[in-house]
């Protein structure tokens, strides 16, 4: 079975220890993860984790059955990247070149990138989107002097239409 | 609602009266020294024995668990105390053992300072408790034992450990207990799906060899009684994993065996030519199932599990039955038809023919003077067969699989031994906690050696409490199983497996324990009527064969139809 890119959202409690509960079971199957990012959903007190990596399917399902088999864990699933709507944020600061503004003008406008702080000393901007595209401006910005560079993890909702609220009322 | 201002200490204690907790494992310390104080004013409705070493008050409570079917409790204190129990931990979540652990934790303030005895306990049991959780302040004892007394029976039980701080224990708290019913994340209970169900009936009705497997599960849903029926309305032989053992009477004609590395040769044999494979409360071990490319796959599989991350986990099912044991088999009993298999079953007893000439016989019929493992066990279920009475609990190595070969477990709850995990110095403490669980019975530790030295220090704990255990140590001067193994599979290069013995005899009389040790086999008979015949505990030395391998076997890596005798 061939390894692909598979997006896990785990729905949890709001509990002390329940991000390593999750990780652990990842640890164990020596999977690596490659981004992970957590917040409150639209429900209060309801935590939401996505979690990407590369696995085969078969792996991927029974990780969640196991993430799902938590005390504290409402609802897990895995998407592959078609069945998800999905963004990723960079944040880049930049070190002033008076000389090459114009050409840092155009790698912003060519990648809709937007500008959040300037100083005489740097600029600081952010680009949402995939990670290729996040990888694209990173390219370009290859010969300025990147001063700091940081990325979120994904962050996705997915394209069936069934809502985390009917879910939870199954359990209920 | 009438409450009461007491300290966090006392309500732990006033939770486990409000569980109908009446026996504790424990160990004090500094950190748990509160609750200990508490304890103090319970004596009289609450028993606690105290161990000699934390892990024997895990293994303890889990014997009284497994044998009484309740869930059991341990005390103990942070840092050493908390991690002595991590062993215990694992093997009662492997083997789905219900226990509440309560540890004491330095004070909040210190709570990662490195404060003398703190150890991050909840981060360490994290990966081998069903849940765990630290409570910090008085208020939150009782919902969160409640949780954890709710969370360690139900489903799929196991361990849950409860760390509360120093200061909780000291704390001020108006005490009410609820006890927990209900989890929004957490439903233990599935219902079975009944097409699915009727799937699997109709795969049973059309099966000319079917073929049950059953294991603990069976056990913890207290379906014996239905599987009986089940298995003789519908004519199946029946298997059974190494914690299955008593699940199904061994002396009944439907049943065939024990299955897995050192299990019966025709239960294993014929797992690959039966046509469907009925897998009730059991989870396709890696002991059972050998190489799983080579495993039934001829059969179409129905497997029935509580544990949904358990299907389809190892072996891919026909039909995958979400479901407590019991409630599956009642279900599915309605809708099977009366059936016998005879000539599928008559493949079993010619197998079973063979397994007998060419094993069993030799081994416990010896044409030897000198006593092995086998003969033992043998005498010991022969015992049993007329008396009925014991609880056999067993350690793990060469011992463990002769005992689990060789004594027919003719009821529910008298096979005790560490599955999954194979902890060594298991036996030891959980025959104490079957003793304590079921004082009606004679409770036999069967311990080698090399598991006996591992947790001997319960002697005491049997010796301070007047505990009535019958021990008997099978003693080949080895760690057989490793030995074995080099002998077999590493060229006879036996590599610290040989060991130097205490004379065992001694120590165990040190503890007040009458103790007596034979080596020949016409002694034997009376040295164990001895043994089960003393009032209270009693020990017996039994200086076996040095090199007896354990057989049949699947080697690893090996299919289970490859299995051999020799």
């Amino acid at each position: 079975m061939e390894k692909q890119r598979y997006n896990i959202s785990v729905f949890t409690e709001n509990t002390i220890g329940i991000l390593n509960r999750l990780t652990i079971i990842f640890t164990r199957r020596h999977i690596n993860i490659d981004s992970i990012t957590a917040s409150e959903t639209e429900l209060k007190d309801v935590y939401r984790y996505t979690i990407v990596l590369r696995e085969t399917e078969l792996q991927v399902r029974k990780v969640v059955a196991q993430l799902e088999k938590q005390v504290d864990v409402l609802k897990a699933f895995y998407h592959c990247d078609t069945d998800i709507v999905y963004q990723e944020l960079a944040l880049m600061k930049v070190r002033m070149d008076e000389n090459r503004m114009t050409e840092l003008e155009q790698i912003i406008r060519r990648h809709n990138a937007r500008l959040l702080s300037v100083s005489p000393a740097y600029a600081v901007f952010e680009l949402t989107g995939h990670e290729e595209a996040i990888n694209h401006i990173v390219a370009d910005l290859d010969t300025f002097d990147l001063l700091e560079f940081a990325r979120s993890g994904r962050v996705a909702v997915t394209k069936p239409m069934k809502t985390l609220e009917a879910f939870i009322n199954e359990l209920v | 609602m009438e409450t009461q201002r007491i300290t966090g200490a006392e309500a732990v204690m006033k939770c486990l009266q409000s569980e109908n907790i009446s026996t504790i494992f424990g160990y004090p310390g500094g950190a748990i020294m509160p609750i200990y104080d508490a304890l103090y004013d319970y004596q009289e409705t609450i028993r606690h024995i105290l161990v000699r070493h934390e892990q024997g008050a895990v293994h303890a409570a889990q014997g009284f668990a497994r044998a009484g079917g309740h869930t059991g409790v341990v005390f103990a204190t942070s840092g050493p105390g908390a991690t002595n129990l991590i062993t215990g931990l694992a093997d009662a979540l492997i083997d789905s053992t219900p226990l509440v652990c309560i540890t004491g934790q330095v004070a909040s303030h210190l709570l990662g300072t490195d404060a003398f005895q703190e150890t991050d306990v909840i981060g360490i049991s994290m990966p081998v408790t069903k849940w765990n959780i630290q409570v910090t302040r008085a208020e939150d004892i009782a919902s969160a034992l409640a949780k954890a007394f709710y969370i360690a029976a139900s489903g799929r039980p196991g361990p849950v450990l409860v760390d509360i701080t120093k200061d909780a224990q000291f704390g001020l708290t108006d005490f009410h207990y609820e006890p927990c019913t209900e989890i929004r994340s957490y439903r233990p209970v599935p219902v079975p799906d009944v097409e699915l169900l009727a799937e699997a009936a109709a795969l049973i009705n059309n099966a000319q060899k079917p073929y049950l497997l059953v294991g603990q599960g069976i056990l913890l849903s207290q379906a014996e009684e239905r599987l009986l029926q089940f298995a003789e309305k519908t004519g199946i032989p029946v298997a059974s994993t190494l914690l299955g053992l008593g699940a199904f009477p061994a002396d009944h004609s439907l049943y065939v065996g024990y299955l897995g590395m050192h299990g019966n040769y025709a239960p294993n044999l014929l797992t690959n030519e039966c046509d469907v494979l009925i897998a009730v409360g059991m989870r396709f071990d890696d002991r059972v199932t050998g190489d799983v490319s080579r495993y039934a796959k001829q059969a179409k599989v129905i497997h029935i599990d509580i544990d949904a991350s358990e299907l389809n986990k190892i072996i891919p099912a026909t039909v995958a039955v979400h479901a407590d044991a019991n409630r599956a088999l009642e279900l599915l009993f309605d809708l099977v038809n009366e059936n016998q298999h005879g000539q599928w079953l008559q493949q079993f007893r010619d197998l079973e023919a063979v397994e007998r000439a060419e094993v069993i016989e030799p081994a416990v019929f010896p044409d030897r003077e000198k006593l092995n493992m086998a003969r033992v066990v043998n005498e010991l279920s022969t015992w049993n067969k007329q008396h009925q009475d014991l609880i056999v609990v067993t350690d793990v190595g060469q011992h463990q699989m002769i005992t689990s070969r060789y004594f027919s477990y003719l009821n529910a709850r008298t096979n005790i031994t560490s599955g999954g995990l194979g902890t060594m110095g298991f036996a030891l403490p959980a025959a104490i906690g079957a003793s304590l669980a079921r004082p009606d019975k004679t409770v036999v530790a069967i311990i080698g050696d090399g598991g006996f030295q591992m947790t001997i220090q319960e002697l005491g704990t049997i010796l301070q409490h007047g505990l009535s255990v019958k021990i008997i140590i099978l003693n080949n001067h080895f760690l057989g199983m490793v030995r074995q193994w080099q002998q077999l599979f590493f060229d006879r290069r036996y590599s610290f497996t040989e060991i130097v013995n205490p004379d065992f005899v001694t120590i165990v009389s040190g503890y007040r324990i009458p103790a007596q040790q034979v080596d020949a086999g016409h002694a034997f008979s009376q040295a164990l009527e001895t043994l089960l015949r003393t009032e209270g505990s009693a020990f017996l030395e039994c200086v076996v064969e040095r090199e007896e391998n354990v057989f049949p076997m699947i080697e690893t890596g090996a299919s289970v139809a490859e299995i051999r005798l020799n």
